[in-house]
C-alpha cells in the first residue's frame, strides 16, 4: 500500500505543468478559469498546441501514433492541463470513436481517420440519440440501405453536441429492420459535409448554442465507412461506453472548480464577513471537498486495477463525478446571492465592452448551474448508470 | 502507487477471516454480549495467538511493530464479523499510547502482556460534557508532594469496567478548554476511589460511566509529557478514528451483501422484489457508498500515521464525516429494503446496522470532523 506517485510518474507531472505554463494561451485559460463561451478556434487552437507536441492523443498505443501514457499518466495530463485552466479535449474523436476503429476499424479506417483525429484535423460528432430514442436508443431509427458501394441514410440524430463545428458524424444507424432491435444496428462514419445532412441548432436554457439536430435526407456514405460488420454497431457501441472512461470522473476539472468555489466564497459576504466563514456554507462547501477526496480515490483505485473492464467501474466514476460537478455549480451560483439573477450572456465573451452587474465571476454563475443539469442525463443518464450497475456489479 | 495489500497482510486478513467465519457465529456472539463481562475471553486468547494484539505493538516488547495499514486489514475483517471484542480500546488506543509516549518501565510491564491478551487497557477520555472535544477535560489531576490526585466522571469509557489499566486524561494545569495543561495517567481499575459502572451499548459492546474520587497515584503513572499530552491525544484518536472507518467499511459491505440477498429472495407480487428498479437503484446507491466509503478509509489509515499533523488530520477527518453520512444513508436504506424484517432483533442485519450507525458517535461525529476540516483548511 502506497498512495505516492513513482519518481517517473512525479517527472512526467512536472513536464506536463512546464509545458502547459508556457504554451496554453492566457486568453484561453482565462476563459476557462472565468466561466466564459469558449470559440471553436479556442478549442481548436488548444488541441493545435498539443498535437504539435505529440499529446493530443498522448493516453493511445504507440502503435497508432500516440505516446502509450498509462492510464496514471492520462490522469496526471487531465488534472495539469485542467488545473491551469486548459480548455477540455473534446472527446468524440479522441476518445470515443478512436478506441473503436482501433479494435474494428478497417485498415483503411485506421490509417486515414485516426492520424486526422491524432493531428486534430477532422473534428467529430456523436450521433446516438434520436428523438424517439434517449436512454432507449436500441430503438433508434435512422435508416441506411445499401445501394451498391454506399449506404442511403435517412432520419435525424438530436443532442449532437457541437455538431456545427463537426467534419464527420459516427452514427448508430439501423440497416437491418427484420431483426431484434440490438441487432440491426451497424456504426457508420459519415462525413458532415455530404450533401443531405442540415444542422439546426437546439438553444439551451441558458441561451447557449451547444446541440443540435441533424437531419439525414438521402444522404450517401460509402460502403467503406462502415465500421466492422453489419449489424454489429450495438457491440461496438457498447465497447465504447466501457472503454477508458476514468476520464469522466472528471477530478481534475473538479479540483480546480472547487478552487474557483473558495475563492468566490472568500470575497462574497455575509453578516460582514467572508461567506466562506458561515459554518453552514463552509460545511457544504467541506462536504462536497469530502466526497471528490474520495472519489479520486476510487478512480485511482480503478486505475491500479488495470485488466479489469472498466465498464461498471466507469458507471460509478460517471454517477459521482456529475454530482458532484452538479454540487458545485449549485454552490457556486448559491454563493453569489442575488447577484445570481441578472443574466447578460453578453458578459459570456472577454471581449466585451459591457459593464458588469455584480462581481467580475457573477454572470457566468447562474446559467452555468442551469447548463449543468445536463450533465447527469447525457452519456447514459445516471438512472441508467444505477441499471448497469444494479445488473453487471449486483446481479440484480 | 499501489493499493495492493501486502503478503503479510492478506495472510492475516484471510487467517482472522476464516477464524470469524467458523468461530464467531451469530449466535455465539450473543452468547458473548449476554455474558457477565460481555466480552469472550476465549475469541480473545485467540486474538492474541494469531499475532492480532501485539499487531502494532513495537517488536522488543513482544509484537509486530505494525502500521495503521494492518490495523485497517484487522479492523475491516472485525466490522465484517461483528466482532464485540475490545480491540480498538485496547488495541488500537491503549498499546497505541503506551506504545507512543510510554516510559521502559510502563512498556516493560503494559506491552507484553497486551501484547498476549493478559491485560486489557482502554483510554478514558470523554467527559459529560465535552462531547469529542479533545481539549476539554475538566477532571483534575493535583499534585501532593510526589503524587497525584485524580477527580472527576470519564463519560461513556468502552470497556470501563472490564479494562485492567485505564488510561485517564486529567488538568495539571490549565482551565476547561485550555490545549494545555493535560496529562494522561494510567491507573488501575481496582484502586481505591475508582468507580465503573457498567452498561451495554446499543451496539452490542459494554461501556461505563468512570468516576475518579480523590484517586491517589505515584508520578511514575503519569503517560507521556506532562501537561502537554494533547498532541498525543490527538495523534492516537487519529489512529482510532482511522481504524473505526476501516471497521465500517467491514460493516457495510456485511451489510450490503445481506441487503442484496434479501431482495433477491424475498418475494412479492409474484417475482423478487430486487426485481423493482426503485430497490434496485437504492441497491446501486448503497453499492456507491461503499466503494466511495473504502477509498476514503484507505487514505484515511495510510495517513494515519503520518508524521505531518495536517495532512493526518485531514485524512482522518474527511474520512471520517464520510463514513459517518455514508454509514447513517446505507444503514437507513438496508433496513428499508429488509421491511419489516429490518425492525427484528432476530436478523443480523439489525445488528450489523446499529454498529454501523454508532461507529459515528466514536471519537467524532460527522459533523465534528466536517468542523474540523474546514477549520483546519483555514489555518
Amino acid at each position: 500500500m502506497d498512495l505516492a506517485y513513482t519518481a517517473e510518474e512525479a517527472a512526467f507531472r512536472d513536464e506536463v505543468r512546464d509545458f502547459v505554463t508556457a504554451n496554453l494561451p492566457a486568453d484561453i485559460a482565462r476563459k476557462v478559469l472565468e466561466h466564459r463561451r469558449l470559440e471553436k478556434s479556442d478549442y481548436a487552437r488548444w488541441q493545435d498546441i498539443l498535437a504539435k507536441q505529440g499529446w493530443l492523443a498522448g493516453h493511445w498505443p504507440v502503435e497508432h501514433g500516440g505516446c502509450g501514457w498509462t492510464p496514471v499518466q492520462n490522469h496526471i495530463f487531465d488534472e495539469e492541463t485542467a488545473a491551469a485552466g486548459a480548455p477540455r479535449l473534446i472527446p468524440f474523436g479522441l476518445n470515443m470513436v478512436a478506441p473503436v476503429i482501433m479494435a474494428y476499424g478497417s485498415p483503411w479506417q485506421k490509417e486515414h481517420y485516426l492520424s486526422r483525429i491524432r493531428t486534430n484535423h477532422d473534428w467529430w460528432c456523436q450521433g446516438y440519440s434520436e428523438p424517439g430514442s434517449g436512454s432507449d436508443l436500441a430503438s433508434l431509427k435512422t435508416r441506411a440501405v445499401r445501394d451498391g458501394d454506399h449506404y442511403l441514410v435517412n432520419g435525424q440524430k438530436t443532442w449532437t453536441t457541437l455538431a456545427q463545428y463537426a467534419d464527420m458524424i459516427f452514427c448508430l444507424v439501423r440497416t437491418d429492420t427484420t431483426v431484434k432491435k440490438q441487432e440491426g444496428i451497424s456504426f457508420l462514419l459519415i462525413d458532415m459535409h455530404s450533401p443531405g445532412i442540415t444542422v439546426r441548432p437546439i438553444v439551451t436554457l441558458d441561451e447557449e448554442h451547444e446541440v443540435n439536430e441533424v437531419f439525414f435526407e438521402d444522404v450517401k456514405v460509402p460502403v467503406a465507412n462502415l465500421v466492422g460488420e453489419e449489424g454489429k454497431g450495438w457491440t461496438y457501441a457498447k465497447y465504447l461506453l466501457g472503454h477508458e472512461r476514468t476520464g469522466i470522473a472528471g477530478v481534475g476539472a473538479s479540483k480546480r472548480e472547487l478552487d474557483t468555489l473558495k475563492h468566490i466564497a472568500k470575497i462574497q459576504r455575509k453578516n460582514g464577513r467572508p461567506l466562506g466563514d458561515d459554518p453552514g456554507f463552509a460545511a457544504r462547501m467541506a462536504q462536497v471537498e469530502i466526497d471528490l477526496l474520495a472519489l479520486e480515490m476510487t478512480v485511482m483505485r480503478v486505475l491500479a486495477s488495470r485488466g479489469k473492464a472498466p465498464g461498471p467501474e466507469a458507471s460509478i466514476l460517471k454517477i459521482k463525478g456529475t454530482e458532484i460537478q452538479q454540487a458545485l455549480t449549485e454552490l457556486m451560483m448559491e454563493a453569489l446571492g442575488p447577484y445570481a439573477l441578472p443574466f447578460r450572456p453578453e458578459a459570456m465573451t472577454l471581449d466585451t465592452e459591457d459593464e458588469l452587474v455584480g462581481p467580475d465571476y457573477a454572470a457566468p454563475l447562474a446559467a452555468r448551474y442551469f447548463n449543468y443539469r445536463k450533465v447527469t442525463i447525457y452519456g447514459g443518464s445516471n438512472e441508467i448508470q444505477r441499471n448497469i450497475i444494479a445488473q453487471m456489479v449486483l446481479g440484480l | 502507487m499501489d493499493f495492493s495489500f501486502s503478503e503479510e497482510q492478506q495472510l492475516l486478513r484471510e487467517s482472522l477471516a476464516r477464524y470469524v467465519e467458523r468461530e464467531y457465529t451469530f449466535e455465539k456472539r450473543r452468547a458473548i454480549q449476554r455474558s457477565a463481562e460481555g466480552f469472550s475471553h476465549e475469541v480473545w486468547s485467540a486474538f492474541a495467538e494469531m499475532g492480532l494484539l501485539g499487531l502494532t505493538t513495537p517488536e522488543e516488547y513482544g509484537g509486530y511493530g505494525g502500521s495503521a495499514v494492518d490495523t485497517l486489514v484487522v479492523s475491516q475483517v472485525l466490522g465484517s464479523g461483528l466482532v464485540v471484542e475490545p480491540y480498538l480500546a485496547s488495541v488500537v488506543l491503549g498499546t497505541g499510547l503506551v506504545a507512543r509516549a510510554g516510559s521502559t518501565a510502563q512498556k516493560e510491564s503494559l506491552l507484553p502482556a497486551a501484547a498476549r491478551g493478559e491485560l486489557l487497557l482502554t483510554l478514558a477520555h470523554a467527559e459529560p460534557d465535552s462531547r469529542y472535544e479533545l481539549a476539554e477535560v475538566a477532571t483534575s489531576a493535583r499534585r501532593q508532594g510526589n503524587q497525584f490526585v485524580l477527580q472527576g466522571h470519564k463519560a461513556v469509557v468502552p470497556w470501563g469496567a472490564q479494562a485492567d489499566r485505564l488510561i485517564v486524561s486529567a488538568r495539571t494545569a490549565g482551565g476547561p478548554r485550555d490545549a494545555q495543561g493535560i496529562s494522561l495517567f494510567v491507573i488501575e481499575r481496582g484502586m481505591k476511589g475508582v468507580g465503573a459502572r457498567d452498561y451495554r451499548t446499543i451496539d452490542g459492546q459494554r461501556a461505563a460511566e468512570v468516576k475518579l474520587d480523590d484517586v491517589l497515584v505515584g508520578a511514575d503513572a503519569v503517560l507521556g509529557p506532562l501537561d502537554g499530552a494533547l498532541p498525543l491525544l490527538e495523534a492516537i484518536a487519529d489512529v482510532g478514528a482511522a481504524a473505526l472507518c476501516a471497521e465500517a467499511v467491514g460493516v457495510m459491505e456485511t451489510l450490503n451483501a445481506q441487503t442484496l440477498e434479501y431482495i433477491k429472495t424475498r418475494q412479492q407480487f409474484g417475482q423478487p422484489i430486487g426485481r423493482f428498479q426503485v430497490l434496485q437503484h437504492r441497491a446501486v446507491d448503497m453499492f456507491i457508498h461503499l466503494e466511495q466509503s473504502k477509498s476514503i478509509a484507505l487514505l484515511a489509515a495510510v495517513r494515519a500515521d503520518s508524521a505531518d499533523a495536517a495532512e493526518r488530520r485531514r485524512a482522518v477527518s474527511a474520512a471520517k464525516a464520510h463514513l459517518g453520512r455514508s454509514g447513517r444513508a446505507v444503514t437507513q436504506m438496508a433496513i428499508q429494503l429488509h421491511g419489516g424484517m429490518g425492525v427484528t432483533d432476530e436478523l443480523p442485519a439489525s445488528h450489523y446496522a446499529k454498529r454501523l450507525t454508532m461507529i459515528d458517535f466514536h471519537l467524532g461525529d460527522a459533523d465534528f470532523h466536517v468542523e474540523r476540516f474546514v477549520a483546519d483548511a483555514r489555518g
